[in-house]
């Protein structure tokens, strides 16, 4: 036999189906919608966030510091008041100096795949048009470890420059405004003035235009010629095993080498927040689906309440405590809620199944991508959870009002 | 003589408002175990209202009331309806059971919340309780399905559920035809002749009340001599 309480309940709910039905799928439906809509852009925040990573080093060390270099003797007497006239600083060649040694050490660290580069701006020449290019030197036998820009080669591979130290990769956009194709020479000159002749031995393309028109490729080495910046790299960029640790690695790295160490976390910051935002942005409107679904419960219980003044008068009288009372519509609100949840999950699987069949085309990509959809534990206990708590929440007036009737009110009512 | 059930001393209970209302004035009273009493007196003396406070269902503005020998005053909410939960059973005007529940539901739901009895036994007794009443064809049919009469009868079986010491009856056959009234208060007077349980009832009957040891009639919130 069932439990006096919870049974009366029950009985109160079956009473009315119909406006019990209603409440129920306010609740259900709500619950559906919330795990459908925070699912989806779970997802593409996921996705995004995913993209990201894959496109972009986890971490970049720049030939930059974030402080300015104090000199020695301020090194020496920190907190002194120190004045010095006409510092002439010496004329360093730009770059990460020993960036070898510091390669070295990056590769002690476990998880961690790290390659040098150098990049600088330069110019072709070919055929009567001049286009400007970014150079990035690069060690063709590591960078396949840290980028993914042999994933895009169309013509030859990332290895046929470490065959060929002479060769360039470039763009399909490129290729396509100078005509070139592989096999073909072109001239690059570098802001320096230093020209040379490389042959192309491969072209890739990313579908971002821009990017397929400026960046071209080349050996490590002879990017620093042509820049005359000898044994020395203006960035190495890190590829983590674990992309979230990218923060606290990019901390260890910079107080290590004293080179300023991004993290992906703080180069996107702006998007991060971006982020932070529209999930804000999501959560209350997908939550105010559900303050109106609990707005019918609220309904429902209340209904209840009025309706039954007399027979809570009759338990009361018969020796029901005012907290029976209260817990008997407050087990409604939670019957309602768990009955809503417990249908409204499962729909809203059916609706997140159904999205993720949905493929469409991202403006500006040739790819066909499915709805990127988060099929995260957290997702169905965040629906689930809020769903519940704004149903029992719903409950809880209207059962303190029914555990504040008085008998005698409505008995005298009644009996005049 | 019997020992005293209840006694009420200068009990009064007064409406507060702009104009506070005295529903029942300086009443002393003893019931005694076993007594039948009839409570009587025109509309609006206050006789349903003593009921009230004699039944723990409402407390007094002023006086004190005694049940079992213990004052009531100081009791909560919670000790009231546990005392009426296990002491007392009520039948009310007409009409006052639980439409959602069927006969023997509703006799069982004082059994139930007081836990005393197992689900077995707690069924074996409302069935009993309902067939004395005869009534045992209608167990398993709900309020709406029976006749007044019926759901009197079956309001009867719930007030006796926990075996109470008083049984308390507010115009019981209020609602009733001649014939269910005749059969309620058959009902009333064999549960204190044979059972010998204290009954009181407010009725406005004056058969009804002639029927009973005792009749203390109320004018204006006051026993009348």
């Amino acid at each position: 036999m069932m439990p006096v309480l919870p049974g009366i309940a029950l009985r109160h709910l079956l009473a009315r189906k119909r406006q019990t039905l209603v409440s129920l799928f306010g609740i259900m439906l709500g619950t559906a919608f919330f795990l459908g809509i925070s699912a989806l852009m779970q997802g593409s925040e996921a996705d995004f966030i995913h993209r990201l990573i894959d496109n972009s080093p986890h971490i970049t060390i720049e030939d930059e510091f974030r402080n300015p270099h104090l000199q020695p003797v301020a090194q020496l007497y920190p907190g002194a008041v120190i004045q010095m006239h006409r510092v002439k600083p010496e004329t360093e060649t730009r770059g990460i100096r020993g960036y070898k040694q510091a390669l070295d050490y990056l590769r002690t660290m476990p998880g961690l795949r790290a390659s040098p580069l150098m990049q600088g701006q330069g110019l072709v020449s070919f055929a009567g048009k001049d286009e400007a290019l970014s150079l990035n030197g690069i060690i063709p036998q590591d960078i396949d470890r840290v980028s993914t820009i042999g994933s895009y080669m169309t013509v030859g591979t990332i290895q046929d420059l470490a065959a060929n130290p002479d060769g360039i990769i470039i763009g399909s956009e490129l290729a396509r405004l100078l005509s070139l194709e592989r096999g073909e020479s072109i001239t690059v000159s570098a802001t320096t003035g230093q020209r040379r002749v490389f042959k192309i031995v491969g072209i890739f393309h990313t579908g971002r235009a821009s990017y397929d028109q400026s960046q071209v490729f080349l050996a490590l080495k002879r990017v620093q010629a042509l820049l005359n910046r000898p044994n020395r790299a203006n960035s190495i960029i890190v590829k983590l095993d674990d992309p979230y640790a990218a923060h606290d690695t990019a901390g260890r790295i910079e107080t290590r080498l004293g080179y300023k160490s991004v993290s992906w976390q703080e180069a996107s910051e702006d998007m991060m927040s971006a982020l932070a935002l529209r999930n804000i942005i999501m959560y209350s409107v997908v939550s105010a689906v559900l303050v109106v679904a609990a707005f019918g419960i609220y309904n429902v219980i209340s209904t209840v309440v009025m309706e039954k003044q007399r027979d809570i008068a009759i338990l009361k009288s018969m020796g029901f405590h005012a907290g029976d009372i209260q817990s008997i519509f407050l087990t409604e609100g939670l019957l309602l809620g768990a009955l809503g949840c417990g249908l409204g999950l499962p729909l809203g699987m059916a609706i997140m199944y159904g999205l993720g069949l949905l493929h469409f085309k991202f403006p500006g990509t040739s790819q066909v991508t499915p709805m990127p959809i988060d099929w995260g534990w957290h997702q169905f206990v965040i629906a689930g959870g809020f769903a519940f708590l704004a149903a029992v929440g719903a409950a809880v007036l209207p059962a303190r009002r029914a555990a504040r009737v008085r008998p005698v009110d409505i008995l005298r009512g009644a009996g005049a | 003589m019997s020992a005293v059930l209840l006694k009420a001393e200068r009990l009064t209970r007064t409406l507060p408002g702009e104009v506070p209302v005295t529903l029942v004035r300086d009443v002393d009273l003893e019931i005694r175990e076993g007594e039948f009493i009839a409570i009587t007196g025109p509309s609006g003396s206050g006789k349903s209202s003593l009921l009230y406070l004699l039944g723990l269902l409402d407390q007094p503005s002023g006086g004190k009331l005694w049940m079992d020998g213990k004052e009531t005053s100081g009791f909560s909410e919670n000790v009231l309806a546990d005392t009426r939960l296990s002491r007392l059973g009520f039948v009310f005007q007409a009409n006052f059971l639980l439409p959602e529940f069927t006969a023997l539901e509703n006799v069982l739901l004082p059994m139930r919340r007081l836990g005393r009895l197992t689900a077995g036994e707690a069924e074996a007794r409302a069935r009993r309780l309902l067939s004395d009443l005869g009534l045992e064809e209608q167990a398993g049919k709900l309020p709406h399905q029976m006749s007044g009469g019926q759901n009197q009868r079956v309001a009867i079986a719930r007030a006796l559920a926990n075996d109470p010491a008083l049984v308390f009856g507010d115009e019981p056959t209020g609602n009733l035809d001649t014939r269910s009234s005749a059969m309620v208060q058959g009902i009333l007077k064999d549960l204190s002749r044979k059972k010998g349980r204290t009954v009181i009832v407010v009725t406005h009957d004056p058969d009804f009340a002639a029927q009973c040891d005792r009749i203390i009639r109320i004018v204006d919130g006051k026993i009348a001599a």
